[in-house]
């Protein structure tokens, strides 16, 4: 699960753009993690087991970590590092889940702030194990998991053996969120910290930067809106 | 060694395929060797050799897709290509994290622009659902960079090609395909190089038709905002933004949709944005490039009428 800017942050980054600035900004559970913790409560509950949240991050992570207890995962792990890029976070997140005893790792499509899409993927590389990327669906009958997932101009369903690693996408189902019991349940889950595993470097990331701002809109009268037709196709040539 | 990974789309190689050759035969000084499951259609090599393309391994022996199978029959006819490069369409981002593992590579997706080779190998990706860009140095020997559909201008150079067939085996597929959908002839709205895209201003779905004139009028794929698909007024395929798909068309005309922050995370990077509010306040003025202060259900028919003029 990773932790990420609330939706409506205004992206903006410090130290002559080298780093994202983080004041005043709300961090949030990853909108596609609400949703694969979500799931994982649902398979649980119905096919047995319980559900481990494990984050790479700092400590500030663990207010977030708790609201996911809150929503109902049973325990949790902090891997004690900066989640420097995606590489870095799935040798960190494999190393847990090799420990064993897992069937299904979770993640979601993408992290909102660093856009990988990577996660999914990477660990199932490294375990060795089938990974299924952009999942709308997901259940698990008789040992068995079975998926709805995104492909390119459609969807399609497919099965695969556990252990498995899949990536949640949206209307996969809609978050819970905390309850007051929750809450209180929370407070005393385990939140283990464990040190993050020697991992070779992959990259790194240099510099930051802000889209280009639009200059201000050309407007049209609502009266005479072939105007508009005329100036796509002969000035801004795109029609 | 420069290769790409040309998905194979029924046999066709479409345009972000084109993309990625067009990538890689301007990084490469030694040719590009494209890797193909399973054969493409008559014809479709020679595109592939109009954008510079001097290789096809065509790989054959896998009848369905699985991630894990095809990573590894990717990962296997890399013999000495050290930078792949790949659309990050799903397919890509199902197998390019698994291929990086295979060749310990680094990985670097969502990326929009040539590198910048100077010092290194230098790239520049989208962060922050559009709201940001980063430049990321990826210091392992092999590489694999994931394009965004419609980033890259395709640049023909025309070379001739060389194909090769090499076979694999299916045996360990760990998952299996039971049921597949896709929508025949539509362009995947990820593909779409012009995007008409309606919100709640529209009412109601009944009046779609509009949208989908105009929309048909200019090629266009549709798309809307995340109510309109929450009230299941459109299949929730097109919902466009934050939580729904992230687009990059050339075009994007925006009718009856606020401009809330986390629609534009998803739109924010079309080169042009259009936009029909009957609300000058409304806070997708703000990130346009042409507006209309008007109602839509005035304004729309005009743009209809003019539109098929225009194809006269
Ligand atoms: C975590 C989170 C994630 C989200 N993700 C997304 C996302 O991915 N995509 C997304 O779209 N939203 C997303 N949202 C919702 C987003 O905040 C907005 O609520 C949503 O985009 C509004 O949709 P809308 O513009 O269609 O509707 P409204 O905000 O209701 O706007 C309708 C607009 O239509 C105009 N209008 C009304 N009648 C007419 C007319 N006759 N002619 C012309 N204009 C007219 C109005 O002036 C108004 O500006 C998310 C929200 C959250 C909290
Ligand atoms: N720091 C992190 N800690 C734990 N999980 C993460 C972290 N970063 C990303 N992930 C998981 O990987 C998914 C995809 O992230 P990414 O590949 O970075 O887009 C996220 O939705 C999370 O489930």
């Amino acid at each position: 699960m990773s932790v990420v800017p609330d939706t409506t942050t205004k992206i903006t980054f410090t130290d002559n753009n080298t780093k994202f600035n983080t004041a005043g900004v709300q961090f949030i559970i990853n909108p596609y993690d609400e949703l694969s913790l979500t799931k994982a409560l649902e398979i649980t509950e119905k096919a047995g087991g319980s559900v481990t949240v494990a984050t790479v991050g700092l400590a500030e992570a663990d207010a977030v970590i708790r609201k996911a207890l809150a929503i109902g995962a049973n325990d949790a792990i902090r891997i004690n590092a900066n989640p420097s890029d995606g590489q870095f976070v799935a040798e960190q997140l494999a190393a847990i889940a090799q420990q064993g005893g897992y069937d299904m790792v979770l993640t979601g499509r993408e992290s909102i702030d660093y856009n990988g899409g990577q996660v999914c993927g990477l660990l199932g590389a490294l375990l060795n194990w089938p990974s299924v990327n952009v999942c709308t669906k997901m259940d698990v009958i008789d040992g068995k998991a079975h998926f709805e997932r995104d492909i390119d101009g459609g969807r399609e369903t497919i099965e695969a053996v556990l252990p498995v690693v899949a990536s949640a996408q949206k209307d996969l189902c809609e978050p819970r969120i905390p309850n007051m019991k929750g809450i209180m349940a929370a407070r005393t889950k385990p939140l283990t910290v464990v040190e993050p595993i020697a991992v070779d470097g992959f990259g790194q990331y240099n510099g930051f930067e802000n889209p280009i701002a639009k200059q201000a809109v050309k407007l049209f009268d609502a009266q005479n809106a072939a105007q508009l037709i005329d100036a796509l196709k002969n000035e801004a040539k795109i029609i | 060694m420069t290769g790409i990974y040309a998905e194979n789309s029924e046999g066709i190689f479409k345009k972000s395929v084109l993309e990625a050759a067009s990538y890689a035969s301007q990084i490469s000084t030694d040719g590009v060797t494209a890797i193909c499951i399973g054969s493409p259609n008559d014809g479709e090599a020679d595109k592939l050799a109009k954008y510079g393309i001097t290789k096809l391994i065509i790989v054959e022996g896998l009848t369905a897709f699985d991630a894990q199978n095809y990573g590894k029959a990717i990962a296997a006819s890399l013999t000495g290509i050290k930078t792949l490069i790949m659309a990050n369409t799903y397919e890509g981002k199902a197998l390019a994290p698994r291929i990086a593992v295979l060749m310990n590579a680094s990985l670097a997706t969502n990326v929009v622009a040539l590198p910048d080779t100077s010092n290194g190998f230098v790239v520049k990706r989208g962060v922050f659902s559009g709201k940001g860009f980063a430049h990321v140095q990826l210091s392992r020997d092999n590489k694999i960079v994931a394009i965004t559909p419609n980033s890259i201008e395709l640049k023909e150079n025309q070379v001739s090609i060389a194909v090769e067939k090499a076979t694999v085996s299916e045996a360990g597929n760990l998952t299996k395909i039971t049921a597949s959908n896709k929508a025949a002839g539509k362009i995947p709205l990820t593909e779409a190089e012009i995007v008409v895209s309606a919100g709640r201003g529209m009412k109601g779905p009944e009046n779609w038709g509009m949208v989908e004139e105009l929309a048909s009028l200019l090629g266009a794929a549709t798309a809307c905002s995340k109510p309109v698909s929450d009230m299941e007024w459109r299949p929730h395929s097109e919902h466009v933004g934050q939580t729904g798909i992230t687009i990059k068309p050339n075009l994007y005309i925006a009718i009856g949709i606020s401009g809330a922050i986390q629609h534009l995370a998803g739109v924010s990077s079309s080169k042009v944005i259009v936009v029909i509010n009957k609300d000058p306040e409304a806070p997708f003025f703000k990130a346009a490039d042409y507006g209309i202060v008007g109602d839509a259900f005035e304004v729309l028919p005009q743009l209809i009428a003019a539109a098929k003029a225009a194809q006269n």
